[in-house]
């Protein structure tokens, strides 16, 4: 393969999604003129704030070669605490959901560290739990928990700046913040490391429980946040939401250029496979004629689209090496 | 059991020892990996740990550096008793291992692998990528590795790959560095690299351990030596004053008289094989970095037993010879018929079956039955037009379970529930039902039990009187001795000698292992001609 071949393919790989996102806003400005008004695009960005929350802590646990099928549940539980903590300030609607939802991480991340289970199986686990939790808090959803839409919380999902919702604005923070953490400081290297070829990150010394413990907290805590952001923004706990969302957060994070086995992905990425999957739902509503459910249909297709393109240079990659993970040379 | 060495075992002072255990034991269960061993390397030495497989070598390696925690003694740094909990302990102390295989993250780049774990900090406490990719650079270049270090590591070759290990655990400012079978993927350009760094780090004061089954390669580096052997350590001294001879008969177990005095133990069981043409027949079979123009043949009712130590290149022979591993060069007849494909499919039906060394990730599927097993390789035979008839498996199965005593409540119990020689006669009859006319045996008797070994053994002797060409490959080595007609002996991938009749003894296959001439590849000047009667 020729030099330049390799530069488009790696360019596409690496910014794929990123070029998609354009095209489709290109041609879905120029097809609506509902599209690109300032409304529309304020609705998109904060409908895509929440999960794109969600899919940040995902991106740190897929690149750390785990999964966490918790977020959905973790998402409409955190929702629930905050609306029920907001009677008692604003603090408490925010702490309350976040030591609860970090705390699930937590349990999650021993128990995949240190007990060694599946991440698959614990998540999975923590996903009914965290639901069953919320049902019992609602009284199997028939409380529904309000947010006063005067107060300093509901603020924090309602109020703008510069006509963006401060949710959009938190988001786009949490995204700095994850990107420094995942590529500038040692622990985001860990994360790359483990995820990479684990038993070499453990012999080079890296702390891989502490590290997978961190991840899952850390992917706990930003459920938790969004589902309290979503409380503030709804001014209500709704118990119905976050079904499926921890789908949605995996495609966006796949869509955005991880490798969900691990060791590779940036956490801009996942931002702009939110953005895609959120504007081709967008798209599709706009399209009257058109049934909702195709946008899944669409999803569907990028994530393959996605996944072919990344996966072959990485094979090729591992096959030169030998991988990180090649069976010994047989003694003869 | 002889003990031999057991009188030279000198007392190392321990003051002057960088890193050291005493009276080390460890169990696995049912295994007594280690038992009560001494070992010591100081500043500036080199010092070569060697033994057979089985040996305790990677057991002690791995309680040096933190992976496992002994049973009993202790381990010293710098004389003072230390408790390494895990490898990031024995980093921290100084202690730096380089494994086998490259044990990296092939994804990131060279630097950040080179880094991991003490990446150059700028402000707020962020990773400096300018200054450690310039870092990097200047460090591999004392390593001949002249890289892209923003690259990701799995696009170098695997020799590079090693060099960035070996940099990442020196520039650790280690004061041990313990290297295992380093060279096993190295080009000979890349060794001489190696010897240089190993030699610059014991002028620098740098202890270093140095495993290897490579005998040229420790008598051209290493100043001591200490021999594991069963778990307990025959011998440490100085490696020059040590005879490579010697060296062998200490690693294998044997006396120098005994390997001196010519044995002529004559095994019974001798096959016809004179007259016919080879059924299998390998000439110049090169492997990169593994094999370098392997040349033998078989006969039809003949037993060839591939001797030599652990590395010599015995496993990858039998396994080019499969198909299971791709060859560079040369070629494989059976019968006479080229074997084209250099796949275990072509071998297969060109009638080489494999019995791999490794039972449990090569060879039986423990969740099928015993049945399903067996008929695995058959069933392209059996089946007519896609479909399989079941009457006829029941009957093959029968067979080859009556034949082979093979003992399972039933056909349809699960393999993973026999025990290891039913499992490895369950294997066996797997290929014999392929009907094959030369059958390549790695390690056929490893890890059964006395009786089923015995059982094994008839059988491969029965088989080959039936007229079917074995290659035998055993580290037991009565059994090499006793179960072959010939001896092809291998030495670092080349052939470096050939035993046949009277001479398969074991003091002959032992200086032939060791001698110490280097036969340039496809080259074996030690070969002789054997003569037959």
């Amino acid at each position: 393969m020729s030099t330049v071949n390799t530069a488009v393919s790696g360019f596409a790989r690496r910014h794929g999604a990123l070029l998609a996102l354009a095209l489709t806003v290109v041609v879905a400005s120029l097809s609506f003129d509902s599209f690109a008004t300032g409304d529309n695009l304020e609705n998109v960005a904060v409908s895509s704030a929440f999960l794109a929350i969600v899919a940040l802590g995902m991106t740190f646990v897929i690149v750390s070669g785990g999964i966490d099928l918790s977020v959905g549940s973790v998402f409409a539980l955190g929702g629930v605490l905050a609306a029920w903590g907001s009677r008692h300030g604003p603090l408490v609607a925010l702490a309350l959901p976040l030591v609860v939802c970090g705390l699930i991480g937590l349990v999650n991340g021993l128990l995949i560290a240190r007990a060694r289970l599946a991440p698959f199986i614990v998540t999975l686990a923590a996903m009914l739990g965290a639901r069953g939790i919320m049902l019992n808090i609602t009284d199997e959803g028939a409380d529904t928990f309000l947010v006063a839409k005067d107060s300093l919380f509901a603020d924090l999902g309602r109020g703008k700046l510069l006509g963006l919702g401060f949710p959009v604005w938190i988001t786009l923070a949490l995204f700095v913040l994850g990107g420094v953490l995942l590529r500038r400081t040692r622990f985001g290297q860990n994360v790359y490391a483990v995820g990479g070829n684990e038993d070499a990150a453990s012999l080079m010394g890296t702390s891989v429980a502490r590290t997978k413990v961190s991840v899952y907290v850390l992917s706990g805590l930003l459920a938790g946040l969004a589902g309290a952001l979503n409380a503030a923004w709804l001014t209500s706990g709704v118990t119905i939401l976050g079904q499926g969302m921890e789908l949605e957060a995996i495609s966006a994070v796949v869509i955005g250029g991880t490798l969900l086995t691990g060791g590779t992905g940036f956490v801009s990425g996942s931002l702009v496979g939110v953005l895609l999957l959120k504007v081709i739902q967008n798209v599709i509503n706009q399209i009257g004629s058109l049934d909702s459910a195709y946008q899944q249909v669409v999803s569907g297709a990028f994530l393959v689209l996605v996944v072919v393109l990344r996966v072959r240079p990485v094979r090729r990659a591992r096959a030169a090496t030998g991988g990180g993970r090649r069976r010994s040379p047989s003694p003869g | 059991m002889p003990a031999t060495g057991a009188l030279d075992v000198p007392e190392v002072p321990d003051t002057a020892q960088a890193l050291s255990v005493h009276g080390l034991t460890k169990r696995f269960p049912g295994v007594l990996a280690l038992d009560a061993v001494d070992f010591g390397v100081q500043a500036g030495e080199v010092h070569a740990l060697i033994g057979e497989n089985g040996a305790g070598k990677s057991t002690l390696i791995k309680v040096l550096t933190g992976v496992y925690q002994p049973d009993e003694g202790e381990v010293r740094h710098q004389g003072t008793p230390v408790a390494f909990g895990t490898p990031l302990a024995a980093q921290r102390a100084g202690i730096s291992t380089i494994y086998q295989e490259v044990n990296l993250v092939p994804l990131m780049s060279v630097a950040r692998n080179l880094h991991l774990g003490r990446e150059p900090l700028g402000r707020f406490g962020l990773i400096d990528f300018s200054r450690m990719h310039r870092e990097a650079a200047e460090t591999l270049r004392a390593y001949g590795v002249h890289a892209d270090v923003r690259g990701p590591l799995g696009e170098l070759g695997v020799g590079a790959q090693q060099m960035v290990a070996l940099a990442r655990a020196v520039s650790f400012e280690a004061r041990v560095v313990i290297m295992d079978e380093p060279t096993s993927s190295l080009e000979p350009r890349e060794v001489e690299t190696l010897f240089g760094v190993i030699r610059r780090l014991r002028d620098e004061g740098v202890a270093v351990v140095y495993v290897s089954h490579r005998l040229d390669e420790l008598y051209a580096v290493c100043d001591t030596v200490t021999v594991l052997r069963d778990g307990r350590r025959v011998h440490t001294g100085p490696l020059a004053e040590l005879e490579r001879l010697r060296l062998v008969a200490l690693m294998l177990g044997r006396e120098m008289g005994e390997v001196r005095a010519e044995g002529t133990t004559k095994f019974g069981g001798e096959h016809e094989a004179a007259s016919q043409e080879p059924v299998l027949r390998a000439e110049g079979l090169s492997v990169p970095h593994q094999l370098h123009g392997v040349s033998f043949s078989v006969r039809p009712g003949e037993v060839v037993g591939l001797g030599g130590l652990l590395g010599s290149g015995r496993t990858e022979t039998v396994k080019a010879v499969a198909g299971a591993l791709q060859a560079s060069a040369g070629r494989v007849t059976v019968a006479g018929v080229p074997l084209r494909g250099g796949s275990p499919a072509a071998a297969i039906r060109a009638g080489v079956s494999l019995l791999p060394e490794d039972r449990k990730a090569e060879g039986i599927v423990p969740g099928l039955s015993v049945r399903e097993n067996i008929a695995l390789a058959m069933l392209p035979r059996l089946s007519r037009a896609g479909l399989v008839s079941e009457a006829r498996i029941d009957a093959l199965v029968g067979t080859f379970m009556e034949r082979l005593r093979i003992k399972a409540s039933s056909p349809r119990q699960k393999a993973g529930e026999l025990s290891g020689g039913n499992q490895q006669k369950v294997l066996l009859a797997r290929w014999l039902a392929t009907e094959p006319k030369v059958l390549l045996l790695d390690e056929p008797t490893r890890g059964i039990d006395v009786g089923a070994k015995a059982e094994v053994q008839r059988l491969v002797d029965e088989l080959a009187a039936n007229g079917l060409g074995v290659v035998l490959i055993s580290s037991d080595l009565e059994e090499l001795i006793e179960g072959s007609d010939r001896v092809v002996v291998l030495r670092d991938g080349a052939v470096v000698g050939e035993l046949a009749g009277d001479e398969v003894t074991e003091g002959a296959l032992m200086e032939a292992i060791a001698a110490a001439a280097v036969q340039g590849p496809g080259d074996p000047a030690g070969r002789e001609e054997a003569p037959r009667d």
